[in-house]
């Protein structure tokens, strides 16, 4: 089936041959690879992508159910040039690995988009659902904290 | 070998001391960085693996005909298509590289398969038709330890083995299965290069080892084979041995077309190895004022149903028994077990974690019958440098600071006693399960001590290049960069070496260079930081005779006042040099276990604030504070990153994660059932780096990946034991710990 979505501000008219999910014919199907798999059960936030305004997972959307819809992927909040809240995160050493961090990029960008100066238990609770086994989340905090300071 | 470097060079950012940013942020940020899951080829083709369902089951037939009936399929491999040595392993080649005749654990490589997608090449794999019979699967490890199922066995003896004490204390204790959980699966991509070789680009800790073992396998000469760094999620010690490297090159040599395969996370929990579950038998004898008499102890680890790191990890946690404790009389029999358990292998913090919760909670048991503070019992028994380690009889050559350790976490302000009302920071967090009335809280403390790099004779070495191009210094390695900042932190060193702003750092495949060794055992910095001090010192030594200068910064080389080569020229001349960094020597153990078998060590303390339920059996982390051995710091803000990031691996251990194991069949192969700390579970950290001049690293540096995983666990089941009085001599504490009269 053919699929007509908003994807990164542009319109999208593509194909997929299954019912695949969301993150794979991002991956798969249109070459961002920006967008991770990691837990493929939506319990880890690696692969989140905002869908109408709203932060999701995108291992538990199907492609098909995004039709006329607006969806945000890191490469879309990235632009042409670099986010605030990816200044914050490399300012403040909040990347390691880095597998975890287009999602916390994508949860960080909507949680700044309606509350610009979140408090800490604010970030902390947006942020919930995105697992980062590196850094301990010291850093992804301070560098939270520091741009809702601004 | 100790270097040392004079004044710091002016107007140079980056050097070794400040915190740059890292080289590969923004392209993470951005979504652009590309990992092994990233990868593409055209004509590619997917991989898949058929896995035994059995723990222990005799394979009968093997069918593949339905696997290759299925449209879009290329290939379907068995035992039978591995060209050369059947079996594989990163100590001992054990491993068959898919199951002939038996499987030993669930889960086990019995085919693989390349076809056009990835969909197909799972139908395909499960279309194989393999017909079992099944055996009883050996997974009690004391059972195994009887009939002598062993990978290794140790025995260390040291002093007189009739001392006791006046105060004696005992304990048994059991730490369970934890999972490295990298958020990256296992991934890669191999192709055929026209020629008979191969290029392997694919998840690992230390490239060279795997292409040794492909080139075995695959039955080709070693230059056919380059195994090539990739990008890489996360690694704790799960990417040391090989998993997908070999099927992937076997599969792209068959058909002729690139291979990528990608583990899904179910199968990534069977695809590599895990921490090591351990049961502990402690005695401890101590004179009245606190001081260890003697130390008796059992270890028991189970390596599942290949060795793997099994007898080196086993070696460790035997070696590190008493932990950074003084005593002269010390007993450890240790096993490693054979069993049809998952294979066990390496964790960060390698064998010191487990015997840690068992020897912290032995001190804190042998503080209590003597009526002393636990901290001030460690600090009457602190080691130090120029004691000799107590279980080796080593003597401790580097610094030591266990005692400023000790002092540094006495001197740490406490958070505010009060229990917080919002449920938010209770134990069960936002699921209002409880009330801050119904709250205690407890506070803990534990030290661990570690080796640093390979141990035992191992020839443990590191090779870089350093050249000067127009970008800039470039330092050349296999050394691989696993999330930590090796890539940083060597563009540091070549700063500061050569006196140059612009420095890169490339990893090159394993033909272009000898090998970096394995990004494990908290060594890169150590000794390929090593081999990149030494490579661009030598550099700027060339650069500066072959100009006549004695200066070289951005400009180019300066002879007092004036620039006698610009840059540009410098660049041109196109001079490079490499160096190859040894560390101390090391030698195997006597039979008693005694030698010089380290080559350094690090010390850190935790002290662990938590709040229980202990009607529920939940807890919360509330703080860790922590002081930590680290040499000198070449990039604070990295090794606070370290810190934190291990500090939250301990809190995993201490509180959730378990493999949990029903007759050698994994029950919890997934993020949902395998728990892992949120932000939510994070405690607050503060951390104090002790810098102490020394080691032989560059500049003085210490490895510090390990030491936050290896006591904070520990730390945390103090705090739950001073909070409840419940025992809790098993990790992760469940519920049941804590709640109902079997615990009491």
């Amino acid at each position: 089936m053919i699929i007509t979505f908003r994807l990164n501000d542009e319109d999208i008219h593509t194909r997929v041959s299954a019912p695949i999910s969301l993150l794979d014919a991002l991956r798969d199907e249109l070459g961002l690879f920006g967008t991770k798999s990691a837990c493929e059960q939506g319990e880890c936030g690696s692969c989140s992508v905002i869908l109408d305004g709203e932060v999701v997972c995108s291992c538990l959307v199907m492609a098909a159910d995004v039709e006329g819809s607006e969806v945000t992927t890191v490469e879309g909040i990235s632009g042409e040039g670099v986010h605030p809240v990816q200044t914050a995160m490399h300012e403040a050493g909040a990347v390691q690995c880095g597998f975890c961090t287009p999602g916390i990029v994508v949860t960080a960008a909507a949680l700044f988009e309606r509350n610009q100066h979140p408090s800490t238990d604010e970030i902390k609770e947006a942020l919930a659902g995105n697992i980062c086994r590196c850094t301990g989340y010291g850093a992804i905090v301070r560098a939270f904290e520091e741009l809702a300071r601004e | 070998m100790t270097t040392t470097i004079g004044t710091r060079v002016t107007g140079v950012a980056g050097q070794v001391g400040e915190s740059p940013a890292r080289p590969d942020g923004i392209e993470k940020l951005r979504g652009e960085f590309e990992y092994a899951q990233d990868l593409h080829s055209d004509r590619m083709l997917w991989g898949a693996t058929v896995r035994s369902p059995h723990p222990y089951a005799r394979i009968l037939s093997v069918d593949v005909a339905p696997a290759l009936a299925v449209g879009g399929v290329h290939a379907v491999l068995t035992a039978n298509d591995v060209p050369g040595r059947a079996t594989f392993g990163l100590e001992h080649p054990d491993q068959p590289v898919l199951a002939d005749e038996v499987v030993r654990y669930w889960g086990e490589p019995v085919a693989v398969v390349a076809a056009e997608d990835d969909d197909t090449a799972r139908r395909a794999a499960a279309a194989v038709v393999v017909e079992y019979e099944t055996l009883e699967p050996l997974v009690d490890p004391e059972e195994a330890d009887r009939v002598d199922e062993v990978f290794r066995r140790m025995t260390i003896r040291r002093g007189d083995q009739e001392a006791t004490g006046a105060i004696v204390v005992e304990g048994y204790y059991e730490v369970g299965m934890q999972d490295q959980a990298p958020l990256g699966t296992e991934a890669g991509l191999a192709v055929p290069d026209g020629h008979g070789g191969v290029d392997l680009y694919a998840t690992s800790q230390f490239v060279h080892v795997d292409q040794e073992q492909v080139v075995a396998s695959l039955g080709l000469d070693s230059s056919q084979v380059r195994a090539h760094p990739a990008g890489i999620g996360g690694a704790f010690g799960a990417r040391e041995d090989v998993n997908l490297h070999i099927h992937l090159c076997l599969l792209a040599l068959h058909t002729g077309r690139p291979v990528k395969m990608v583990y899904h996370r179910s199968e990534s929990f069977t695809g590599h190895v895990h921490r090591h579950p351990a049961r502990l038998w402690y005695r401890h004898h101590a004179d009245e004022e606190g001081r260890l008499v003697r130390v008796e102890a059992r270890v028991l680890i189970d390596g599942g149903a290949y060795a793997s790191t099994t007898a080196a990890v086993l070696a460790n946690a035997c070696y590190f028994a008493v932990g950074p404790y003084r005593c002269d009389s010390v007993s450890v029999d240790g096993a490693g077990t054979r069993t049809n358990n998952p294979p066990c292998g390496a964790m960060r913090g390698f064998g010191a974690v487990q015997v840690c919760f068992a020897h912290e909670a032995q001190m804190d048991r042998l503080a209590a019958a003597l009526d002393i503070d636990p901290l001030e019992l460690r600090r009457r028994n602190a080691l130090a440098s120029g004691d000799p380690i107590p279980t080796t009889g080593q003597m401790i050559e580097t610094p030591l600071p266990t005692v400023e350790v000790i002092d540094s976490l006495l001197a740490m302000p406490m958070p505010d006693p009060s229990v917080p009302e919002d449920h938010l920071h209770l134990p069960g967090g936002s699921g209002l399960t409880t009330e801050s009335s119904h709250v205690v809280r407890g506070v803990g403390y534990a030290l661990g001590i570690k080796n640093l790099g390979f141990s035992e004779g191992f020839d443990d070495y590191a090779q870089a290049r350093v050249r000067l191009a127009d970008e800039g210094a470039v330092v050349e390695t296999a050394a691989i960069e696993v999330g930590q900042g090796l890539v940083t932190v060597l563009a540091q060193i070549a700063r500061t070496a050569l006196g140059v702003s612009a420095a890169v750092v490339r990893n090159v495949d394993t033909s272009q260079i000898d090998s970096a060794g394995s990004t494990s055992a908290s060594r890169q910095t150590q000794v390929s930081g090593g081999a990149t001090l030494e490579a661009a010192t030598k550099l700027r030594e060339r650069i500066l005779a072959e100009f006549g200068g004695d200066r070289l910064d951005d400009d180019g080389v300066w002879k007092r006042e004036s620039l006698v080569a610009p840059m540009g020229q410098v660049t041109a001349a196109g001079l490079s040099e490499t160096a190859t960094f040894r560390h101390p020597p090391t030698t195997p153990p006597d039979e008693h276990g005694q030698g010089v078998v380290h080559a350094d060590f690090a010390v850190a303390g935790h002290r662990a604030v938590v709040d229980v339920d202990p009607e529920l059996g939940l807890v919360r982390v509330v703080r860790i504070d922590t002081a930590q051995d680290v040499g000198r710091a070449l990039n604070p803000e990295a090794v606070r990153g370290q810190i934190e990031g291990g500090i939250m691996q301990g809190v995993g251990l201490a509180i959730m994660e378990e493999l949990v194991l029903d007759n050698g069949v994994i029950r919890n192969p997934n993020f949902t059932d395998y728990l892992l700390p949120t932000i939510l579970d994070a405690p607050d950290v503060e951390a104090l780096l002790i810098e102490q001049e020394g080691s032989w690293g560059p500049f003085g540096a210490k490895g510090v990946g390990e030491p936050p995983t290896i006591s904070s666990t520990a730390a945390i089941a103090a705090a739950i034991r001073t909070a409840t009085g419940r025992p809790i001599e098993r990790v992760p504490v469940r519920p049941q710990d804590i709640v109902g009269e079997s615990a009491g």
